[in-house]
């Protein structure tokens, strides 16, 4: 009988650091479902949404108002959508074994999530409502606040994957890494969409 | 006898203590999972004493309530979070890539990650003591209690995410391990039983962990930066915290139970000189169990008024459905089968029973009707205790006492082994019996003290003399382990005459696990070279 490895039994398609990846955002999945689901039992409970007739004399006092910019964080979505494509660029090249359009795809890639964060960071700065201004706030703020640091967690992970990239280290053969990034970076890219469309479209 | 060549690495050497800091051999990790969470599981036993102790007569001032709130919940949280939830990891870890016949997990760094996340995160929880008491409104941290406590609760919440990525990444380890690493020959439908159970614990972790993560991340906003997730107040709902809670917790009570179901079901057929019955049929009783785990969890919502009781009630009563296929494999098992009474068949049979009683009581509060009566009273304390200890502190036991000559390469001592059982066994059903009548005579749970009056005295002495012959049961046990090290490592590869195929190596295994490994046919390779079945 032939010699098995025991211990590595790479196989075709998935390899086994892409299936644990892959089981790694669906739990990613279910803890943003938690969210997801708070803020909707909170729909389903308010009498009107954005829920005025919670906020106290006091808050009203202070200038609060439980409304969300729509335009900024519009063209910001564009931006983030647009850096799905380009670290999905930056995988292609990889594969053709074009290192030089993987540095540059992952650096676009990275510039454009900092942007997001930037646009994000000045978009909570013009918000007239805080994280305890009744449950509108405190799921908005949670909701979108979760999702800013999981960018910046694939920022991060994009500027490893750009670090690694510019030393070399990835093959048309061998660049999990990118493909893991890429995946991740999807993933981020549709919980925004799922987010805009809730906390922003939903009326 | 066929069997396949495997290649053998080299090894680094590093001193004794570096080695155990930095290993990723899940055999020494399993080994201080292990280590780590029977620690814990005597701090919480403490804990559990000092309980005992305050409630063994009424008007009790042994503790004040405060202490008492805090020593109760620190009991629950040590016990489930740092003991139960992480001993099958050790279990999982030690055995399941030896069971499929790989040289470690998937992910070995991953893997001593999840293992060195867990003693922060248990000092964590515990340094509330510290600071103004620890967490102090039960395991369950209802709101809006949990909103008002003090610091300790923060800790908490903290210590508990943190052991909630511990098992998210534990049980993505688990998957691809089990998925890509198996054997030649070992189709999934020839996993040992004990693989089984681990992986379907592992997919409830995966999905269910992150969720109660999310609901952690709420209570820790509401708490400290004013959200309103889960006050009425701010628009917020206190529901809320109890339904995300459940939807995780419920679950969990599967990832408590599967994989002790898991470790019976190795030991039944081993010490019956059976196989197990009905393999297939507790295949998918495991994952009909996890499937239905996920729909049940209102059903500790009940008298909330707030959840669709004719639902959560019926799937409650469905689930006990595949538990029953179960019980029938083991009872199927053991029908005519050459039965021997060693130290881990005892355990494995006070599982049997003691599980049964905490099944039967379970279904009976899943009737609406009944729930509305007994809920949070000690009848339910009662039935979460024949059932995470009458069934998963048995089946850790019975586990030890069986794989203790494959982990450690010495046998326990059968005399004191069965001392160890009567005691434990005595000791748990005049601790936990009691708490039946009692709830069923209107005790409620989490109370500091009672009045003479309530006529609740004698049940809770004979109760609380229990508990401590419980604590008793576990001196001869821990002579027992003492003795063993003492002892020469004398063990050979498959001392019980058992199935799977972590008895084919030697006891302990080498650092690769494997020399060769013999042809697969069936989920008991090793029955089949003794009863010379090639083809099953």
């Amino acid at each position: 009988m032939a010699a098995h490895a025991v211990a590595t039994q790479e196989r075709q398609g998935l390899s086994n650091g892409m299936l644990g990846f892959i089981l790694f955002l669906a739990s990613e999945v279910m803890f943003f479902g938690g969210l997801f689901a708070a803020y909707f039992i909170a729909r389903a409970d308010a009498r009107e949404w954005p829920p005025v007739y919670l906020l106290t004399p006091e808050q009203v006092a202070a200038g609060v108002k439980l409304e969300v910019e729509f335009w900024l964080p519009f063209i910001a979505t564009l931006i983030l959508v647009t850096s799905s494509v380009t670290i999905q660029f930056a995988v292609f090249s990889i594969q053709r074994g074009n290192r030089s359009g993987l540095i540059r795809w992952t650096f676009v890639s990275i510039i454009l999530g900092l942007v997001f964060l930037v646009m994000q960071v000045y978009d909570y700065s013009q918000l007239h409502f805080g994280v305890g201004d009744t449950i509108y706030g405190t799921t908005f703020y949670t909701m979108t606040g979760f999702h800013g640091l999981h960018v910046l967690g694939g920022v991060i992970f994009m500027g490893i994957v750009l670090a690694r990239s510019l030393a070399g280290q990835f093959t048309a053969a061998n660049h999990e890494a990118v493909e893991a990034c890429s995946f991740y970076w999807h993933f981020v890219d549709v919980v925004w969409i799922a987010l805009f469309t809730t906390l922003y479209i939903i009326p | 006898m066929t069997s396949i060549a495997i290649p053998r690495p080299a090894y680094a050497e590093r001193p004794r203590v570096l080695d155990w800091l930095m290993t990723v051999d899940h055999k020494k990790l399993g080994i201080l999972y292990l280590y780590t969470t029977l620690f814990f599981f005597a701090v919480g036993g403490i804990l559990a004493l000092l309980v005992r102790a305050q409630l063994a007569v009424a008007d009790n001032t042994f503790v004040n309530n405060d202490a008492y709130n805090q020593i109760f919940t620190m009991h629950a949280s040590a016990m489930l979070f740092l003991f139960i939830i992480p001993v099958w990891a050790g279990f999982g870890n030690y055995i399941v890539p030896l069971q499929i016949g790989a040289a470690d997990m998937a992910f070995p760094r991953i893997n001593a990650l999840s293992f060195w996340l867990i003693p922060p995160a248990g000092l964590l929880m515990f340094s509330g003591f510290l600071f103004g008491g620890a967490a102090d409104v039960g395991w369950t941290a209802y709101s809006p209690l949990a909103r008002s406590s003090g610091v300790g609760l923060d800790l908490w919440i903290i210590s508990v995410i943190i052991l909630g990525v511990s098992s998210t990444i534990g049980a993505a380890n688990f998957m691809v391990t089990m998925f890509r690493m198996r054997a030649p020959g070992m189709t999934m439908f020839r996993m040992p039983i004990f693989c089984w159970t681990m992986l379907v614990t592992a997919v409830l972790q995966l999905l269910a962990t992150p969720v109660l993560a999310s609901a952690l991340a709420m209570l820790y906003i509401d708490r400290n930066f004013g959200g309103s997730f889960f006050d009425p107040n701010g628009g917020g709902n206190a529901i809320l915290w109890q339904n995300i809670f459940w939807f995780y917790s419920h679950p969990a009570v599967y990832i408590m139970i599967l994989p002790g179901m898991g470790i019976i079901s190795e030991v039944l057929p081993v010490f019956a000189r059976k196989p197990l019955f009905g393999y297939k049929a507790f295949v998918f009783a495991t994952m009909g169990i996890g499937g239905l785990g996920f729909s049940v969890w209102a059903h500790h919502m009940f008298t909330t008024g707030a959840v669709l009781k004719p639902w959560f009630g019926f799937m409650t009563f469905m689930i006990g459905v595949p538990t029953g296929v179960k019980m029938f494999n083991w009872l199927g098992t053991l029908w005519r089968g050459s039965i021997t009474f060693e130290a881990p068949m005892l355990f494995a049979l006070g599982f049997l029973s003691m599980f049964l009683i905490g099944g039967i009581n379970g279904t009976f509060s899943a009737a609406v009707p009944v729930d509305f009566a007994i809920h949070d009273t000690y009848f339910v304390v009662a039935h979460i205790h024949y059932v995470l200890f009458g069934g998963a502190v048995f089946a850790v036991f019975a586990g030890l006492y069986y794989w203790f000559p494959k982990i450690w390469g010495r046998r326990l001592d059968e005399r004191l082994a069965r001392i160890h059982f009567a005691l434990q066994f005595i000791g748990f059903n005049l601790a936990f019996f009691p708490m039946h009548l009692l709830g069923l005579d209107g005790m409620p749970r989490r109370i500091a003290t009672y009045s003479e009056s309530s006529g609740w005295e004698t049940l809770n002495l004979i109760s609380t003399i229990g508990a401590f012959l419980i604590g008793v049961a576990m001196i001869p046990f821990i002579i027992n382990v003492v003795m063993a090290f003492l002892r020469p490592k004398d063990q050979p590869n498959d001392p019980w005459e058992a199935n799977t195929l972590e008895w084919w190596t030697t006891s302990p295994p080498p650092v690769h696990n494997f020399d060769s490994l013999p042809e697969v046919h069936s989920e008991r390779p090793l029955w089949d070279l003794r009863h010379g079945k090639a083809a099953h």
